[in-house]
Formats: C-alpha cells, structure tokens, sequence
C-alpha cells in the first residue's frame, strides 16, 4: 500500500490560493474538511506549485510563505523556489 | 471514565453573497477581491437623470463606443481592493522614504553642481504636472467607466500619479532647501518652457476626452508607454551628474510601471479580444495617441538628452510594439 503525502492547512482567506492550486494540480486529492483546517491527502505524492498558486493569488508568492498557513504535512518534503513537494521515500 | 473529545464541522449556510455566487457558478467560500469587485456597482433602479448629462445614467455603458458583454471581465490581475492595494503601496512607499533619507544624509543632490541641479529643475520637476493630469484622468474614468472591475483600480492608479507627483515635488524641495521656490519656478517652466509644451498640450487635450475607453487607451499607451517611460528611462543619461541618486529616488515609479502595466494590459487584452469592432476602436485610439504622444515627447526628448527626439520615436515604436504584443493592429 501507498504510503499518503498529507499537508493540513489553515482554512482562511490567506491559504485559499494555496489550497485551490494544490486542489487543480494534484488531481487524486482526497480533501478532509475540519473545522478551521483542510486536510489534503495524496497517494505517495502532493505537490504545490509557486506558478498556480500566484496565479491564483494575484501577487509573487514564495512557497516558504506556506510556513504561515501550515498546520501540519506527513512526506520528506522537497522544497524549492518554485515547489513544495512532500512524498515518501523508498 | 473516558472523555471523547468531538469535533463538529458546521456547514456555513452559505459561503458568500448571491451575486457573487452567481459569478463563480456555484456557493463557495469567494476571495476578499471578488466579493469586493464583482457586481459592486448599482446598475438599475436610479432615481433622477443626471441633469448635467440627461442623455445618459449615472452608469450607463454608452459613455464610451467599445461594447462588452460583460464589464466584469477585465479583472484585476493583482487582485487589488482597498487593503490588498494600500499594503502594496506602502510598502513601495517605505522604500521610497529611505531613498530619500539616504540621498538627504549624505546630501548626494545638492552636492552636484549648480549647473547639474539647474537641469534636474528644468527637466524633472515639471513632471509633476502631468502627473497631476494623469490623476484627473483616471479619476476620470473611474466616474465615466463602467463596472468596478475597471474603475477601482483606475481610482488606484490616481492615488498613484498623485503620490508619483509628491515624489517629483520631494525632489524640488531637497534641492531649494524645503523652500518651494523650485516648484514654483517647474510651474512657469510646464507653462512657458518650449521643451514641455508639447507634453502640456498631450495631457490637455487628453483631459476633455469624453469617451472613457479611448481616454483609458491615451493615457496607458501615450502618457504612460511614452512620455513618461522616456522621461524616467532617460535619467541617468539626461543628468548624468546626479542620474544615479534620481533614478534610487524615482524607484517607485520603475515599480508602478511594472504594476500598471500588468493590469493596464490585463483591461486592453480583454477589451480588444471582444469583438472586432473593439480591436479596431482600440486599435485606431492607440495608433493614434502613441503618434500624439510621440510628437509631443520630441522636443522634452531632444531638450533631455539633445537627440533631436530620437529617444521619443523609439519609445513609441516601443509603445507599438507592447500594443500588438495585446493584440491591437498597430
């Protein structure tokens, strides 16, 4: 069995981009929605691309700015200035 | 005893308001900027005719020859409403303020020469008055315009011009010690100096523009494409002693520009893809100011940097060339 790559983010006006851009480029996403939190889950890889979620944001965005909305991930992340990427490694 | 500790999730009865909902197809959570943009504006139901313009409404889609299906199709590609636009502008503010304070501190403006500070005078300082028309001018269409999709952030970019102006004025008073003699003395230059009359004469005859659409496509393509990319392009070369402070103290404008143009091209893209007949009023307004705008920047240009307006006539096939790159004929 796959493992899952999970992120948890805060469900807020700041994380909405980020959550819709994860939503558009990872489509086997599995969405769990908590009270104040979106659990997003992938089977072995979840990807959040910087291009999608400026895009949908409207203004430059680092994929370390993910930090501020972030409540929680599971994968060894892979992290870059232009992706966050969090999978399991064998 | 064992306490379970239950989470209960409960469902918003609904996500944003019905007119927004209506725009994004569905009842889902919509961004700070689509429900302060989207359907704003009233657009039925007004009680008295303007009786200084009886021939039309208040808002009223006729005040300019483009059509659009829908005026809430050109967005905002920044996404800006009141917050969002205030927290990117004061930010570029901030590092305009300690621009200024370094260049102050080491007193890098007034040290040049006399005959160096009398150019920067001449040829910098009565920009300010064109910024001050360019304010008009969005403000302008922001009362013309139709939708708030396009006229929020036309208000925005009068905000800008007029904080572009305080910036030029800034720039007399570090030179005339904080007198205002120099501004002054800009005013008499706008209005007499043979090198800004053309210039001058661009922004008047832009300012009793009656169609917003085509006084849009004049300012962003003719004012802002040419005039005012030669005049801030051209700094280190026209005042070659004090370039390098200038262009630190009119970073801020560098900045704008890239931020205009992104949502200026966003609004002219998506009008001139309407239809035909949209390209081809465009079109002609943009062929036709960018020439205005060329012929009026020749003289500034060949008193700046004494090029007999060769600097000009590449701005304006530069401005040609960005208006095809949006699919105009040019």
């Amino acid at each position: 069995m796959t493992q899952l790559a999970s992120i948890t983010l805060m469900h807020n006006d700041a994380a909405r981009p980020i959550i819709d851009a994860v939503m558009a480029d990872n489509p086997d996403v599995r969405v769990l929605n908590m009270p104040g939190a979106v659990k997003l889950d992938c089977e072995g890889r979840l990807r959040v691309n910087r291009a999608s979620v400026e895009e949908r944001m409207g203004r430059a965005w680092s994929p370390q700015e993910i930090q501020l909305v972030l409540v929680s991930m599971a994968g060894n992340l892979e992290e870059d200035d232009d992706q966050f990427t969090l999978s399991w490694r064998k | 005893m064992t306490v379970q500790i239950k989470t209960i999730d409960l469902e918003p009865k609904r996500n944003t308001f019905a007119h927004v909902a209506r725009r994004l197809g569905a009842d889902k959570p919509a961004s700070r900027y689509q429900e302060a943009t989207l359907d704003v504006q009233a657009t039925e139901n007004f009680h008295y005719k303007p009786l200084w313009e009886p021939e039309y409404w208040h808002y009223d889609t006729r005040k300019t020859a483009v059509v659009m299906a829908d005026w809430y199709k050109p967005l905002d590609p920044r996404q800006f409403y009141y917050s969002t636009y205030n927290i990117a502008r004061a930010n570029m503010n901030q590092a305009a303020e300690k621009n200024f304070a370094f260049v102050d501190e080491r007193g890098l403006l007034t040290k040049a020469s006399a005959q160096a500070q009398a150019a920067i005078r001449r040829g910098l300082l009565p920009v300010r008055h064109l910024h001050w028309g360019s304010n008009m001018n969005m403000a302008e269409m922001t009362q013309r315009g139709y939708g708030t999709a396009v006229t929020a952030p036309c208000i925005f970019s009068a905000g800008d011009h007029l904080g572009m102006a305080q910036i030029v004025s800034r720039i007399g008073l570090a030179l005339d010690g904080q007198t205002g003699t120099c501004l002054a003395a800009a005013k008499q230059g706008w209005m007499s100096n043979p090198a800004w009359q053309g210039v001058r004469k661009l922004i008047e005859d832009t300012l009793v523009q009656r169609d917003w659409f085509e006084l849009f496509t004049a300012q962003v393509l003719g004012v802002n494409e040419v005039v005012l990319k030669l005049v801030y392009g051209a700094l280190e070369q026209a005042f070659p002693e004090s370039g390098l402070s200038l262009a630190m103290l009119t970073g801020f404008m560098s900045d704008w520009a890239a931020d205009e143009t992104r949502w200026s091209d966003a609004v002219l893209k998506s009008v001139a893809a309407e239809s035909e007949a949209n390209k081809r009023l465009v079109s002609g307004w943009a062929e036709q100011w960018i020439a205005r705008a060329v012929t009026a920047a020749e003289p500034l240009s060949a008193g700046l940097l004494g090029d007999h307006g060769a600097a000009a006539r590449a701005a304006g096939e530069a401005a040609r060339g960005h208006g095809r790159k949006l699919g105009l004929a040019l």
